[in-house]
């Protein structure tokens, strides 16, 4: 059952240190309204956990560049020009995360599983860093420990007022994931909220019961 | 036909009817307009596409179909939207028949590097490392040398590794060479090249196939 809020009231409920999981693969399924508010509340010391940071100008690379995040995890931010000098400056921490590991460590996180073993990374610069290797089953696999956030903030096409989300073609990527994966979920809905019963159960790629505030964008 | 074309053209004709296939950004990704009349594949793009095709630049773009390089696509009929869990479980399960990637270093024991040049700028792997790992068959392309004329297939990577053991195929400008458990071995050249010209500008040793091919390009 999910709430309809202002985007203030809404990103009110976002706190100081909090760790943020943000759908979107660069622009597409970023829910900027969500972003552009989190920028005027200037809320600080975040985690932001997004696939690529998108840029300095667009999606949670804002709030990166606005000195508001203390640490990232992507899997690829090359066109995110003001992180490299904020790493060097040790004002920011960056771990990078294989694409499908980064994917599959929010499902763990958002389906009750213990981490990921994935063969993804062996003898990397990610098993120097960010993964322990194991061996199981006369296998080496690495050990990811599972993702979870206080909030996620996500952006849908359409949604009920019992908060189930249908995504647009490539809108979806993480966010589906992500939905599952955070203590509280706020929905950026682009689509004119609808009646409960007017998205046919089998379209919903989200049950409405994990998601908690739609934003009306 | 320049160099990157010339590894594209080569690269479509590995490409066999029904098979899901990934292309990287760059030398790759150009296969697509050599693919062979009559072979269709399914293009996946790895935030989420089984059967990604070419924007039609008649339409006005959709900024919510967009590929993994955030490419205006359209998607063909029949083609399916996942998620990324569902779009990496298709990679890593093993039910990607070939990952073609642009690479920067590639070994004897096929081990690749292509994310990361050390003291450059912090990038991250995306879904590379994924991709290799997962594909039934890897192809790495690249021009046959640096810019300043230094081999790219080599003894031992240099580079920050995408992942060991991985690569199957190196198709250059020059040269294609299959990666097997005993090395390297060279199957095909260029037209107008000779296997003395690919050892000069190849550090890693090599057997040359006793099959050995002129690079069809059609």
């Amino acid at each position: 059952m999910a709430t309809l809020c202002d985007v203030e009231q809404a990103v009110c409920q976002i706190k100081d240190g909090d760790i943020i999981l943000a759908g979107g693969f660069y622009g597409n399924g970023t829910p900027e309204l969500i972003v552009d508010e989190l920028l005027r509340q200037g809320q600080k010391n975040l985690t932001v956990i997004n696939n690529d940071g998108n840029t300095t100008e667009k999606g949670v690379g804002r709030l990166v560049a606005a000195g508001q995040v203390k640490k990232c995890i992507f899997s690829w931010c090359g066109r995110l020009a003001v992180l490299p000098k904020l790493i060097e400056e040790g004002k920011i921490e960056l771990e990078l995360c294989p694409q499908g590991t980064f994917a599959e460590r929010i499902r763990a996180g958002g389906f009750g599983l213990g981490g990921v073993l994935t063969p993804v990374g062996l003898g990397t610069l990610v098993e120097e860093k960010w993964a322990q290797r194991v061996s199981l089953n006369g296998k080496d696999w690495l050990y990811h420990t599972p993702i979870r956030g206080n909030v996620a903030i996500i952006e849908a096409d359409r949604a009920d007022t019992e908060g189930n989300l249908v995504f647009y073609l490539t809108q979806r990527a993480f966010s589906q994931a992500m939905c599952f994966a955070a203590d509280l979920v706020i929905v950026q809905v682009n689509k004119p909220i609808e009646p409960a019963g007017c998205i046919h159960p089998q379209d919903v790629h989200v049950p409405g019961v994990v998601v908690d505030i739609l934003v009306q964008g | 036909m320049n160099s990157k074309e010339l590894i594209a053209c080569r690269v479509a004709q590995e490409f066999k009817n029904g098979e899901m296939v990934n292309l990287g950004a760059g030398i790759p990704n150009l296969a697509v307009k050599y693919i062979k009349e009559g072979v269709k594949i399914y293009l996946q793009a790895e935030n989420g596409i089984v059967g990604c095709g070419p924007h039609d630049p008649s339409k006005p773009i959709d900024l919510f179909s967009t590929d993994a390089g955030e490419n205006p696509v359209s998607i063909i009929p029949g083609g399916a939207i996942v998620d990324s869990c569902t779009s990496f479980g298709l990679i890593r399960g093993r039910h990607l028949s070939t990952s073609v990637l642009g690479a920067m270093q590639v070994d004897i024991e096929g081990n690749l590097a292509n994310w990361m040049v050390p003291g450059g700028k912090i990038a991250g792997m995306g879904g590379a490392m994924d991709l290799v790992c997962g594909a039934k068959r890897v192809i790495a392309t690249m021009e046959h040398c640096t810019k300043d004329g230094s081999p790219k297939i080599l003894k031992r990577c240099t580079y920050p590794l995408t992942g060991q053991k991985v690569v199957s195929m190196i198709i250059t400008e020059l040269s294609v060479f299959m990666v097997t458990p005993q090395g390297l071995v060279l199957t095909e050249t260029a037209p107008g090249v000779s296997v003395q010209e690919i050892r000069q500008k190849t550090e890693a040793s090599f057997e040359v196939s006793s099959d050995l091919q002129e690079m069809v390009l059609n």
